[in-house]
């Protein structure tokens, strides 16, 4: 009971300071909005208006968002020593690592439900669509378990934000791939058992990089 | 002590350095040539063995990152990073070798195919692991960090090949029940002579790797004395 609520306080923690700085988010948002729109100029995308593209465009701005919101939440910490607190705060480091997971995971939400709109209206898209939904939270479940433990091990590095998108991108290819397809299906107007194999890979994905992540925590946090 | 130790590996080298010379000759003068590829097709027997090769050095990767993680010696650490610098050579030759037969049977040096796209995600994967190990000094948390990355990288690399297999494929399946590539016996015997001769040739490597990366260590410590 403790450990859930050392978690959630860790997250709201996270989430307030993010609030009151207003770092991250803004900042996210516009590069990914920046990252649809090189995409729109490279691909050339609206003037097809295949929702196949889009959907990984769309993807691939999530991406990098989420590369630059994981590098900021734990560069935060180690700025102002606040991982040090952190560590010797009478909670588990498994508890630190959900807890920075959850708030990163509902940072990217938010900044997912942010883009979509501008997004929808961009490429002419309903995404209104419950298929859509799920498979923008597995996705981004799948994409941030492993990111939020490799981005506390290349802080700790010399070649720190440099590092990350490195050590990430290969790792996480199969829910890239899983929620490239399960969006496209979904955005193209497909029924829920097309999409079944690629939300289970990606709920798989899921479930294996979670608990690699709450095993191998407690290797990578140290003093 | 290290003396029989060397002469072991100097035995081993020479038994390595037989059998590739005995896979060449076999492959290029025993196996017959590919009624429809020609001799392109005896690419094949290295590609395959490369990348058996190069897979090999991942899994022994990981196992070495357990044995780190478990015991914290850094003779694992050693072996670990060994492995992995010889897995990414062996990879690379299997893409390169693989690229070369797949402009003559495909008429194209790469498609996205799982098993090749795979193989450059691997190539990726495992450079990053070698830019981790650079940016990190402490070699103890080095040693650490480098394991964690190695055992996420075994753990995703199945599950990349399976999602991009979900597409699908055109790269010839060689394990598959029934069907096979049509392969003589003389083809099979090639094959599976190459196949070892390759694993010596990793034993081989590895050995030296893991002895150099100990003398450097040995190297490394007796500086921090001076």
């Amino acid at each position: 009971m403790t450990f859930i609520k050392d978690t959630l306080t860790i997250a709201a923690k996270d989430l307030s300071a993010e609030w009151r700085g207003r770092e991250m988010l803004p900042a996210g948002v516009i590069f990914a909005l920046l990252i649809i729109l090189v995409f729109s100029f490279a691909l050339e995308t609206q003037v097809a208006l295949r929702p196949d593209a889009a959907a990984g465009v769309f993807w691939a701005a999530l991406t990098f968002m989420g590369v630059l919101s994981f590098n900021r939440s734990l560069a935060a910490e180690r700025e102002a020593a606040g991982m040090d607190g952190l560590l010797l705060a009478p909670v588990s480091r498994t508890a630190i690592y959900l807890g920075k997971l959850l708030a990163s995971l509902a940072l990217l939400l938010v900044g997912a439900a942010v883009l979509l709109p501008i997004y929808a209206a961009l490429y002419n898209l309903n995404i209104f669509k419950p298929g859509f939904a799920l498979t923008l939270l597995l996705g981004l479940l799948g994409f941030t378990a492993p990111g939020t433990l490799l981005a506390a091990m290349s802080n700790q590095a010399r070649t720190r934000d440099l590092l990350l998108p490195l050590l990430l991108l290969p790792v996480t290819m199969p829910v890239l791939i899983g929620a490239v397809e399960a969006s496209r299906i979904f955005l193209a107007g497909g029924a829920w058992n097309e999409a079944a194999p690629w939300l289970t890979l990606l709920a798989c994905s899921d479930v294996i990089f979670m608990a690699a992540g709450l095993l191998i925590v407690d290797q990578v946090l140290e003093e | 002590m290290l003396d029989r130790h060397n002469r072991l590996l100097a035995a081993l080298d020479l038994l390595t350095t037989l059998l590739m010379a005995g896979a060449a000759g076999v492959v290029f003068f025993f196996t017959p040539v590919e009624a429809t590829m020609g001799a392109v097709q005896k690419v094949f027997y290295f590609h395959v063995a490369a990348n058996w090769a190069g897979m090999l050095g991942f899994i022994v990767a990981a196992v070495c990152a357990g044995g780190y993680l478990r015991t914290g010696s850094s003779a694992w650490d050693i072996a670990e990073s060994a492995a992995v610098e010889i897995g990414l050579v062996f990879t690379a030759i299997g893409i390169v070798s693989g690229s070369i037969w797949a402009y003559s049977a495909w008429g194209t040096f790469w498609t996205w195919d799982p098993r090749l796209t795979t193989a450059a995600i691997m190539v990726l994967l495992y450079a990053a692991y070698f830019l981790l190990r650079q940016g990190i000094e402490n070699p103890e948390r080095r040693a650490r960090f480098a394991a964690v990355y190695a055992i996420i990288g075994i753990i995703s690399v199945p599950a990349t090949f399976l999602s991009i297999r979900m597409f699908r494929t055109i790269h010839p399946v060689l394990v598959a029940g029934e069907e096979t590539l049509g392969l003589t016996p003389a083809m099979q015997a090639a094959f599976f002579f190459s196949l070892a001769a390759f694993s010596f040739l990793f034993a081989s490597l590895f050995w030296h790797r893991i002895r150099l990366g100990r003398l450097a260590e040995a190297v490394e410590i007796q500086q921090s004395q001076v």
